[in-house]
């Protein structure tokens, strides 16, 4: 037993959670399954990125995909999904193109990942003494415009932020122009107030 | 006596070095089993307390008889003869319901209630009573509550019933706006503070109860009660439960389940009720640390000091060399456990207290809470928070402020970033009047780091 390397083992167990759910979110039928496998599919993701220390983004994931993205894609399934489409069956060439889709993205990764040296195997003795670090202090110097790992003086997260924050107000202000205007005053008022210039309707 | 006693813990120790100890994968299993032990009986307990707490402080507030017909000092059998109703009722499930998501849905909410606790510290201090100290503890615990939301909306869904539907509809739009305001306010704390840690954060409110984040300034103490208004709507408690409201809705969401899946959920809102008291408590009421720090007068904070070192001489007495210190501070972590307890049981009843007095909103009135008042006053008491931050980083509502460790990691860090513009350019005249007005208004800041200050106002950007 003293063999088991715990961070190993739980790696696999995340990773095989998050495969196979998301396996099952191919092999699903009805819509809202899938949703909810795709949900467990992510958390399990979550956890992988919570083991390799990457805690503010582990807790992003929940947040954001899991908490926040499948509420909103049940809801619009929810809310769309008739009787002919909680159902959905895929079609025989779907499934060839997706296969070749996929399998052409995972030899890319995995070429990828096994042509990194570190990553061919565990070094125990360096993998114990590797401490993990804040990752939330570098963030957060990062979204106030400065950077910390030294790579160069100015950091530029702080403008995609305001960019953000700006696009935040310009949908406000579109969905404030779009609604249904509300009239003021009674109905008679309504029915007989015309705005000047305006042509008469009959 | 004394030989009896410390041959068995001499014998122990050994049985324990030589099975658990030395096999890695037993003492994993059972630290786990240890650790998830006593996370769900937070939660089962917490719950079994609460609806027995629940029944009787609404019998006192509404004038109801309470739990009369069962036995026990107080009506305390009433929960047991509650959970026994409940596991013996049919498992009922509609016909035309998804049998995979509708058995999947109770459990869902729970876990999600239950893993809250993981990163939610009890006592701080240097080895924290904490499940799994995580880096960016309050953004977990945030991101989890916000997960148990979702088996809401897959029993909604799986039940095949419209009140259910309708139910998980309007719980699920009410849960995802406030966490807007909540977030908001839980940021208030971490921006004073520097840090996501749970465990720092209740560590930084050591000391007198004015060191407390409540009383740092008059932004926070408002803030305090935004939050509580939206943990209240967040976890679904009246006056917020339009979800369940049985005058327009059979029941809410759960309209379908009976028995033991019905009450999944209810020990899923009792245990949420719990998780965001006790979130209120560490952000805003001190955490661990009392109104007054009775551990310090002790001696129990884990440094040597006159009581544990006689703990450590009756220790000694027995024959039982523990280390006195060492028992010392975990007496001060029980305390200081009790005391955040207290305070989030406290926080519990004022729920509750607030659920039999007030009437149910109507859903409309829910959102305008939430969108009109509660986000915009998070917002201006978060700028407001940071004004005051930034110009009196010494100073709480009752003066100066004397926290031991404070660190003030957000003025040091404008104070850093200023450096750093200063060193590339000098500063121009309009910024030399900016820093007189600001040196005059802080007494307690050196003039140098005003400058650095403003000059990172003035080249921030």
């Amino acid at each position: 037993m003293e063999s088991i390397y715990w961070p190993s083992f739980f790696f696999l167990l995340f990773a095989a959670l998050a495969c196979g759910f998301a396996v099952a979110v191919l092999l699903a039928t009805n819509i809202v399954r899938m949703a909810f496998y795709l949900v467990l599919s992510l958390a399990s993701t979550s956890g992988l990125f919570f083991l390799a220390g990457a805690d503010f983004v582990g807790a992003m994931q929940l947040m954001i995909y899991v908490g926040g993205t499948l509420v909103l894609l049940i809801f619009g399934v929810m809310l769309t999904s008739q009787e002919r489409f909680v159902e959905m069956k895929t079609m025989a060439g779907d499934w060839v193109l997706g296969f070749i889709a996929g399998s052409a993205l995972l030899a890319t990764l995995a070429w990828v990942a096994f042509s990194v040296p570190e990553w061919r195997g565990i070094d125990r003795a360096a993998a114990e003494e590797l401490e993990v670090e804040a990752t939330v202090a570098p963030l957060a110097m990062g979204l106030l415009g400065a950077r910390t790992d030294g790579g160069s003086e100015q950091g530029y997260l702080l403008f995609f932020e305001v960019v953000s924050v700006h696009l935040l107000v310009v949908l406000v202000g579109a969905a404030y122009l779009a609604r249904a205007k509300m009239k003021r005053g009674t109905a008679e008022e309504r029915t007989t107030q015309v705005e000047p210039g305006a042509a008469l309707p009959n | 006596m004394a030989e009896i006693i410390n041959s068995v813990l001499n014998w122990l120790a050994s049985w324990v070095g030589l099975t658990v100890a030395s096999d890695s994968l037993l003492g994993f299993v059972l630290a786990a089993f240890v650790h998830v032990g006593l996370i769900i009986n937070i939660v089962a307990v917490g719950a079994l307390v609460f609806i027995w707490l629940e029944r009787k402080i609404s019998g006192r507030i509404q004038d109801r008889l309470g739990p009369t017909r069962v036995g026990g000092k107080f009506g305390w059998l009433q929960t047991l003869a509650d959970g026994l109703k409940l596991i013996t009722k049919e498992d009922l499930m509609p016909d035309g319901a998804d049998k995979l998501l509708f058995k999947v849905a109770p459990y869902v909410s729970f876990c999600a209630a239950i893993a809250a606790y993981l990163a939610i510290p009890f006592a701080g201090g240097e080895y924290p009573f904490v499940a799994q100290h995580v880096n960016s503890g309050i953004f977990f615990v945030l991101a989890v509550l916000g997960l148990e939301v979702f088996g809401t909306i897959l029993a909604g869904y799986s039940s095949a019933s419209k009140w259910s539907l309708f139910g998980a509809m309007r719980e699920a739009a009410q849960v995802v706006s406030y966490e807007v305001p909540l977030g908001m306010c839980a940021v208030v704390p971490v921006l004073l503070v520097g840090s996501l840690d749970l465990v720092y954060i209740g560590n930084m409110q050591e000391g007198l109860f004015t060191n407390w984040l409540v009383f740092n300034d008059p932004f926070t103490f408002i803030t305090f009660f935004v939050y509580c208004t939206c943990a209240t709507a967040s976890v679904n408690r009246a006056p917020f439960d339009l979800a369940e409201a049985e005058s327009e809705l059979v029941a809410g969401f759960h309209t379908e389940y009976s028995g033991l899946r019905w009450s999944f959920f209810f020990m899923a809102e009792y245990g949420s009720m719990f998780s965001v008291s006790l979130l209120a408590s560490i952000l805003f009421l001190g955490g661990w640390n009392g109104p007054f720090p009775v551990t310090e007068w002790l001696g129990l904070t884990g440094e040597p000091s006159t009581i544990s070192g006689v703990i450590d001489s009756i220790m000694q007495f027995f024959g039982l060399t523990a280390g006195g210190t060492s028992v010392a501070w975990y007496l001060g972590s029980l305390l200081g456990a009790a005391n955040l307890i207290g305070k989030a049981t406290l926080g519990v009843c004022i729920m509750m207290w607030i659920r039999w007095t007030l009437p149910r909103l109507r859903i409309d009135q829910v959102m305008t809470t939430c969108l009109k008042y509660c986000t915009p006053i998070a917002a201006a008491m978060f700028l407001g928070a940071v004004i005051w931050q930034y110009n009196f980083p010494h100073k709480n509502l009752f003066g100066l402020q004397d926290r031991p460790e404070a660190t003030y990691a957000v003025s040091e860090g404008w104070q850093r970033a200023g450096d750093k513009v200063a060193s590339e350019g000098g500063t121009d005249g309009t910024e030399q009047e900016l820093e007189e007005e600001v040196s005059e208004e802080t007494v307690s800041l050196p003039s140098e780091k005003t400058v650095a200050m403003s000059n990172s106002v003035g080249g921030g950007n």
